[in-house]
């Protein structure tokens, strides 16, 4: 299969980019869409040009590096796949493919395709996990959990945190981000105790990072590679004004000795 | 660095095997709640090892920096692993136990690990389901809330929990949030982005690392007290493996280079069901979890040649070869075994698919007595996936599946403590060679991580700290300097060499040597032309790779001309190993070395021992230790799963 590619090219965080066109023939419809790059990119180095930089690493859809829009979508044509899951099967041959960053003044770009996606860590920072320092756990069985709750803990736990929902979003919100750790753990008895505190924790986060807010539309539950659904945002909205309500200051305990 | 081999003592405490840690444990030394933070450790790696051992180290007080080349500590490879993690639990009453998981480890492994690790692994065990549960991972639940086991691959207990097939990505999510946690609080200075290329070894001991920024090209030392390796594995020297792309043996490599041992390197996985090679643009391999030989039979075409459709193939002309050959474990056969016997079938030419590389993994008979919904809960996910590559539906024809790599037992060497042959220098996960011997069992690689980073590192470290003299070490020192400028200096190398084939045709190169040499079957012919071959590919390397760009920006050619520099040399270790280990076992099969039907042969007379290389520096030959295997509570035994 022939392609021509449009990619923006950025040399640097800060600098200027554009889009440069990319002549793509001869290749496999078998191939995925990183691979069909990795070819394209082994011809560059050839001619004694940089390649283009992307991020990847498991291939399988798991990782969460890669990141692209492809043709305005995030992760390309096929729902429920991120960009390594693509093949080039979905694509007419003799196609324009137009491949960007994934934009959003949360994750600056760093080169080319590779942005900073550090916000997402440091949402979690803020409490998208159960303290439970190691040692100490009690026997795993004395906690029943029912399994309709596993399930759906589990569904919202699938995130690869690759941040295509904030990419897909018209306002950058990184709403189904947050709220899908806060579904998987707010599901579970074990993370009953700092329900509350996560909730408050992650939001404020949020909206520390520049994400935008949400306004519901939808988009970020398409593009989502593990088509985490959007429910998990209600859920959050829910959780967020009962932590507000409910709210009490922090007391530290201990005293002195 | 040359001259004399030295010797390896791996310090395994004396008595009774089943209260060895217990007592080991007490005799440690400890460091005081307040001491503690007054130590450095550097933990490089962020995968479930690394993850879990760095939150742990913190918890309890040191102060931790932690290391990745990956642009978040979530998205190591550990994130990829699907089917499960073994622990001795016992939840589904079928006979279990801490010495029967220690049993099936040590034989799997074909008799090439050492007992007392193994033990500890199988002691420990348990505690992992615990911790991870108590973190909020969504392990798979019975209808009344208990916890779900399934059997898995070559084991004939229940013992693996799983959560769907992403069982990796579950545990380390919960061990990345505990890291997330201690970061958040300022407890741990993490730097992703960021790649160790090597170790600083002062007065004997290992101070730090050296690495560079992969965002700014800036060459950097992190100092330290001690330092921890949890790097992963090196199956990407073969190119096409199931790992993630970027897996590589750098860290390992260097430290070896700077004095650290390296255990068996030649004993490599590789795994039975992984969707066969499509094209030569193909990056990696894609696993299908082992679960799937639960449930799916794998055959080829009686004769060879047969070219029909798979369900044009009458019952009596289809040849279920691992049903026939080991009748007690069918298609559940290990993996070193399952994936010999494929590559027998296929070298027959019964092969199937496009190359004749392939076996049939069928559904057909688990679907009509199952129902295709059961069949979909269970695996729902991997037939999509599998559909998703290769455009056909496993529900309708069957699966085509062939070997690839998958994992490596062998690493650095490390003593009962988890501590290398540098002292300070500490080694957890893959990236070391203690647990699997010349086999690893499926579900085996996750619990080992994560004992060694939640329940064994965490105390032997305060060990080797409290009795270890450290003096201060500068961070602006000459010594500290000079190995920064050595850094420095090979980048610019790589830069400047401006040849003309790119970093993967090398590295497709030396996959292919290395698969056809010392892959799923390696003999002494073989093995002498790889070790002619490679330094010759590595010389070319230096000469004519084409690495575009400059050192002070992200410059993922660059990353990857570095890695594939270590491989072209590690690559030469494992033949060597290959080529002195004259037995069979495990994963590791010499032609010369079978029985009469062709089932590996071991000699425990001459090999029961780990082989420990050590780098006798630029030119001379590596030198090699034995640390010999007892073996005084297992018999030794010739493995049979017939
Ligand atoms: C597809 C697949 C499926 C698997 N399924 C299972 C399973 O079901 N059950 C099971 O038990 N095992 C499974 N395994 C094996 C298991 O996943 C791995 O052995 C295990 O996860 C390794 O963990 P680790 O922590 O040692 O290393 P990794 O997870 O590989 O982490 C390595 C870390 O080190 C960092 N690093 C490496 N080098 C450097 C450097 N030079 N500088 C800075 N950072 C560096 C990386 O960034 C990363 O953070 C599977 C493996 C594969 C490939
Ligand atoms: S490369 Fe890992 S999710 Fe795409």
């Amino acid at each position: 299969m022939d392609f021509t590619l449009r990619v923006w090219r950025q040399a640097a965080p800060g600098t200027p980019g554009r889009f440069v066109d990319y002549p793509a023939p001869g290749i496999s419809p078998d191939a995925s869409f990183l691979e069909m790059l990795d070819v394209v990119n082994e011809r560059l180095i050839e001619q004694g040009h940089e390649p283009i930089a992307f991020s990847h690493d498991c291939r399988e859809g798991i990782c969460g590096s890669c990141a692209m829009m492809i043709d305005g979508v995030a992760h390309g044509p096929v729902a429920g796949a991120a960009a390594c899951q693509v093949h080039m099967r979905s694509f007419r041959t003799g196609a324009r493919v137009t491949i960007e960053p994934w934009r959003s003044v949360a994750f600056p770009v760093i080169k080319d395709l590779v942005t900073d996606r550090s916000a997402l860590d440091r949402i979690i920072q803020a409490g998208g996990f159960i303290t439970a320092p190691t040692g100490g756990a009690r026997d795993a069985n004395e906690i029943l959990v029912p399994k309709d709750a596993a399930d759906a803990a589990m569904d919202a736990a699938s995130c690869i945190g690759c941040g295509a929902c904030v990419a897909a979003c018209p306002n950058g919100s990184a709403s189904l981000f947050t709220a899908a750790k806060l579904t998987h753990l707010g599901l579970l008895p074990q993370g009953q105790p700092e329900r509350s505190r996560r909730t408050l924790g992650m939001v404020a986060q949020m909206d520390r990072e520049h994400f935008g807010h949400c306004t519901l539309f939808g988009e970020c539950q398409d593009a989502c590679p593990k088509q985490i659904s959007i429910d998990a945002i209600a859920r959050m909205n829910r959780d967020y004004l009962h932590a507000v309500i409910t709210a009490r200051p922090e007391r530290s305990g201990g005293g002195t000795g | 660095m040359t001259g004399q081999t030295r010797a390896v003592n791996a310090r395994v405490p004396p008595g009774p095997l089943e209260t060895k840690w217990e007592r080991h444990k007490f005799d440690m030394k400890l460091v005081s709640p307040a001491n503690k933070r007054k130590y450095t450790i550097i933990v490089v790696g962020t995968g479930l090892a690394g993850a879990s051992a760095a939150a742990t180290l913190s918890e309890l007080g040191y102060r931790v920096i932690g290391i990745t080349y990956h642009d978040s500590p979530r998205r190591a490879h550990s994130i990829a692993a699907q089917g499960g993690i073994n622990a001795a639990k016992n939840y589904p009453n079928d006979g279990d136990s801490i010495f029967r998981l220690f049993y099936d480890t040590i034989k799997g492994g074909d008799f090439r690990a050492r007992e007392a690790n193994v033990y500890r692994l199988a002691e420990v065990s348990a505690n992992i389901i615990d911790q991870c549960v108590a973190q909020g991972v969504p392990f798979a639940r019975e209808y009344g809330g208990l916890l779900a086991n399934r059997s898995f691959g070559g084991a004939q207990v229940s013992r693996t929990f799983y959560a769907r097939g992403q069982t990796g990505q579950q545990l380390l999510l919960g061990a990345y949030q505990a890291l997330e946690r201690q970061i958040g609080r300022g407890a741990v200075d993490m730097h992703p982005h960021m790649e160790m290329l090597d170790l600083l070894v002062i007065d004997g001991r290992a101070r730090g690392i050296v690495a560079r920024d992969l965002i700014t090209g800036q060459v950097q030392s992190f100092v330290g007290d001690a330092v921890v390796l949890a790097t992963g594995g090196y199956g990407n020297v073969f190119y096409l493996s199931t790992n993630a792309r970027m897996s590589n043996a750098t860290a390992i490599w260097r430290a070896y280079k700077r004095g650290a041992a390296l255990a068996n390197p030649c004993f490599t996985q590789i795994h039975p069901t992984c969707i066969p090679v499509s094209g030569d643009y193909q990056s990696k391999l894609t696993l299908m979890s082992e679960s799937l030989r639960n449930d799916g039979r794998v055959w080829v075409p009686a004769r060879g040649g047969d070219a029909r459709a798979p369900g044009d193939i009458p019952e009596a002309e289809r040849d279920y070869y691992l049903e026939r050959k080991y009748p007690a474990f069918g298609n559940l056969a290990p993996r070193d075994i399952a994936s010999r016997a494929a590559k027998q079938v296929c070298d027959e030419g019964r092969g199937v698919g496009p190359a004749g590389l392939g076996v049939y993994l069928d559904f057909r008979d688990a679907i009509q007595r199952l129902g295709a919904g059961t069949i979909a809960d269970r695996y729902g996910n991997l037939f999509e996936m599998y559909e998703r590559i290769t455009d056909e539906d496993p529900y309708r024809v069957p699966m085509r599946i062939y070997p690839a790599v998958h994992y490596t037992m062998g690493g650095l060497w490390v003593d009962y403590n988890l501590m290398s042959t540098v002292p300070g220098l500490h080694v957890i996960g893959e990236a070391n060679f203690s647990d699997h011997g010349a086999n690893r069992l499926g579900a085996s690689a996750l619990m080992q991580g994560l004992a060694d980073g939640y329940f064994i590192l965490p105390y032997t470290i305060g060990d080797y700290l409290a009795s270890a003299k450290l003096a201060r070490v500068e961070a602006n020192g000459p010594e500290v300097r000079a190995i920064e400028a050595d850094v420095a200096q090979r980048t610019q190398r790589l830069l400047a060499i401006k040849g003309r084939r790119t970093v993967d045709a090398f590295h497709r190169q030396l996959g292919r040597i290395v698969w056809e040499k010392c892959g799923m079957a390696r003999n002494d012919a073989g093995l002498r032309e790889a070790l002619a071959e490679i330094p010759q590919l590595r010389a070319e390397f230096w000469e004519n790779v084409a690495v575009p760009g400059t050192g002070e920006s992200l410059n993922q050619a660059l990353e990857k001309a570095g890695r594939v520099a270590d491989f072209l040399e590690l690559a030469e270790l494992m033949c060597l190993d290959a080529l002195q280990r004259t037995e069979s076992c495990g994963a590791h099969f010499r032609e010369e070395s079978q029985t009469a039907d062709g089932e590996a042969l071991r000699d425990d007379e001459h090999f029961a021992y780990a082989a420990a290389w050590q780098y006798a520096g630029e030119g001379n030959a590596p030198l090699v230790a034995k640390e010999p295997l007892a073996f005084e509570t297992v018999h030794l035994s010739q493995r049979s799963y017939k």
